[in-house]
């Protein structure tokens, strides 16, 4: 099998599909003949060409509202938001649009949202972002986010097949720094399901994206303290895998979550009321969160270093989570 | 461009007819509508197209069969000119179980989705960020045109809404990609409560196209045949690959923004003004000085119309509000529960396919 980028991975599976299916077709700014800000849709225009591979103007509503109406029309597009923080300029494209449209008439908006999101990168206050959030409580919308090469490809075919709008979140700091093995053939990773990527049985920390590979790096820290941790990889922020979430908690009795965005009214206070609600018989000490500080992303490195979640942070946490 | 002839010269005399009687039965529908408001039967807001149907109906005529319309909700001349069928509007505005939403959607929030390849019209009713339907209308006929076929959309868009950044974006990106789009942006003199002159410096409200590079033109919006004209030749513009068009319709919303709004914002004498050009009542001396039609064929329109609508308004009394069980039902695919189509009429006048 074939070791690839996580940026490869995703520029793979857009080959493939809009190889396979014609009625594929992605839009964004810069992606055509520049290849995209990451370069993530390189050569993409000069195999299918400029209707099938749209330069559009810096305009976000006109990316998603132009995609609504193609879907309509039995299209398959994929949008392109060059930084994730740009989503915020299409919000009501996709919250009051596209969310709702299945709901309110039965039409279906199977468009993809996809970019590069997250820090670690010196990106500052509008290039950072991890957006989850914010979409959370938007019914009707489905969110994906990789951590590794093999599901950055096949939750990307996964989401372009899916009959409903998905946000595919990719995280920056993975695109050239993890590689792993991708197969060749045609395969999809399904949404709704996550990944068991350590086994443990002292505490669960349960994570996606590029927190997953701080995760591994905190448990193979605590290790050396006799902390077998379990690492969850979320890979579904929605629908969530309730079933993987509940049966680990089950099993170590105590939850750690883990995420990049901001502490307050992140998606691990979603996560926290599931494990209280219906895990917590099961529970030998309060849930823990570690996530990024409330505030907006800092751009110098000290600042960057002190707002994001870390390994360290993480060890600390689980310390004080397995002496409860 | 010069045209000699007009398009509307060609209209034959059912034609002519039928535009009377889409336009009629616009206005007679509202009535209805405005009877069950007072009976507390529609459950949220009731918005009239009063005075605006005639641009509606206009407009809408220029088109196809297979094209696509994204009314407003003022454009209930538009939804009958298409062939919606009344019974769908009054079912929406009463929430019923029966109506396109499921009662999950208000007014004529509606959608339309017929196979690609059907002579049968796309309709993509707005929601409530009504600037969002022009980058929707866009994305439509791109999607179209992708899939070899030559659906032109017309989507409607007052002047409050042509303030938004999503007309903007919309405008200009189907302006660059050549689009086979139409804009009706109609300056009905308020948005809301905020006169035009609060929405916008310039002088008439086509000129929101000039700077995308997007032909444009004024029209009186309460000559039906006027209005036909323009958007003739607009709807054959964008057809023949010349990109999308704006269409700038001069009119007056004759009531409040809804039924709540005694309109107390605006000069008694501008309404006395457009009263006196009604579109229906000019419509219907064009037609009789013109020879047209007599004086007793637009009576018995009237008669007609005016049943149809109080009949279908009585189906839709007696149908079921929708199962609270199905509250979060259709959220995603996989049930389908609402489903994108309604019930679509052809007119008394329809000549035979």
């Amino acid at each position: 099998m074939p070791v690839i980028t996580y940026l490869e991975a995703i520029r793979q599976a857009l080959f493939e599909e809009m190889a396979a299916d014609g009625r594929v077709f992605v839009i964004g700014e810069d992606i055509g003949a520049y290849g995209g800000a990451f370069k993530v849709t390189d050569g993409l225009q000069e195999r299918f060409g400029e209707s099938r591979v749209i330069d559009s103007p810096i305009s976000e509503q006109a990316i998603v509202g132009s995609a609504i109406g193609a879907s309509y029309m039995g299209l398959r597009p994929v949008c392109e938001i060059q930084f994730i923080d740009f989503i915020a300029s299409c919000f009501d494209m996709l919250t009051n649009f596209a969310a709702t449209s299945r709901y309110r008439n039965g039409a279906g908006v199977p468009i993809v949202v996809r970019g590069p999101c997250g820090g670690g990168v010196g990106g500052g206050p509008f290039h950072s972002l991890n957006p989850e959030a914010y979409f959370l409580n938007t019914p009707g919308l489905k969110m994906v986010e990789p951590s590794t090469a093999y599901d950055a490809k096949g939750l990307l075919k996964a989401a372009i097949r899916d009959d409903d709008p998905v946000l595919y979140f990719e995280h920056k700091f993975l695109y050239r720094r993890i590689k792993d093995d991708v197969p060749e053939d045609d395969y999809i990773v399904p949404i709704g399901k996550a990944a068991v990527r350590r086994e443990g049985s002292d505490l669960s920390i349960i994570t996606f994206g590029a927190m997953v590979h701080t995760a591994l790096d905190a448990a193979r820290q605590l290790e050396s303290d006799g902390v077998d941790a379990e690492v969850i990889d979320l890979r579904s922020l929605a629908p969530l895998d309730r079933e993987a979430i509940l049966s680990s908690v089950a099993k170590t009795s105590r939850a750690l979550l883990l995420y990049e965005a901001r502490r307050t009214g992140g998606i691990g206070g979603e996560l926290a009321a599931i494990i209280a609600e219906e895990a917590f018989d099961y529970l030998d000490a309060p849930v823990v969160r570690v996530a990024s500080q409330d505030a907006p992303v800092p751009y110098a490195p000290p600042l960057e270093a002190a707002f994001l979640p870390t390994a360290a942070k993480v060890v600390d946490a689980a310390r004080t989570l397995v002496k409860y | 461009m010069k045209e000699d002839r007009k398009a509307s010269d060609a209209l034959r005399p059912n034609q002519l007819l039928e535009m009377y009687y889409f336009a009629r039965l616009a206005r007679d529908v509202e009535e209805r509508l405005v009877i069950l408001f007072r009976q507390s039967k529609v459950i949220g807001g009731l918005y009239r197209s009063l005075g605006q149907e005639g641009e509606s109906v206009g407009t809408a005529y220029a088109l196809e069969r297979r094209d696509a319309v994204l009314p407003l909700i003022r454009n209930m001349g538009a939804l009958m000119t298409v062939g919606v069928r009344p019974l769908e509007i009054f079912r929406q505005y009463m929430a019923r179980g029966t109506a396109n939403s499921r009662g999950r959607d208000l007014n004529i929030h509606i959608v339309n989705l017929p196979d690609p390849d059907a002579d049968e019209p796309v309709i993509v009713g707005p929601i409530s960020m009504l600037g969002d339907s022009i980058p929707v209308a866009a994305g439509i006929a791109m999607g179209s045109r992708m899939r070899g076929g030559d659906r032109v959309a017309m989507a409607w868009i007052g002047d409050g809404a042509t303030s938004t950044g999503a007309f903007h974006e919309g405008l200009n990106f189907a302006a660059v990609q050549k689009i086979p789009l139409v804009v009706v942006a109609e300056d009905n003199k308020y948005a809301y409560s905020t006169p035009i002159s609060k929405q916008m410096a310039i002088e008439h409200i086509d000129e929101r196209a000039a700077s995308y590079g997007v032909p444009h033109e004024m029209v009186d919006g309460n000559d039906m045949l006027a209005v036909y004209d323009l958007a003739k030749r607009m709807v054959d513009r964008a057809r023949a690959g010349e990109g999308p068009q704006l269409i700038g319709v001069d009119t007056m919303r004759m009531q409040g923004h809804a039924q709540h709004d005694d309109a107390r914002y605006v000069p008694k004498a501008l309404l006395e003004q457009w009263a006196a050009k009604d579109p229906i009542a000019r419509f219907r001396t064009t037609l009789v000085e013109g020879g047209a039609a007599k004086k007793k064929d637009l009576d018995d329109i009237d008669r007609m119309t005016r049943d149809y609508a109080a009949k279908e308004a009585d189906l839709a009394v007696d149908e079921p509000m929708p199962d609270p069980e199905s509250v979060t039902r259709g959220v995603y695919a996989g049930d389908k529960y609402t489903v994108p189509h309604v019930e679509l009429v052809r007119s008394p006048f329809a000549e035979e396919m």
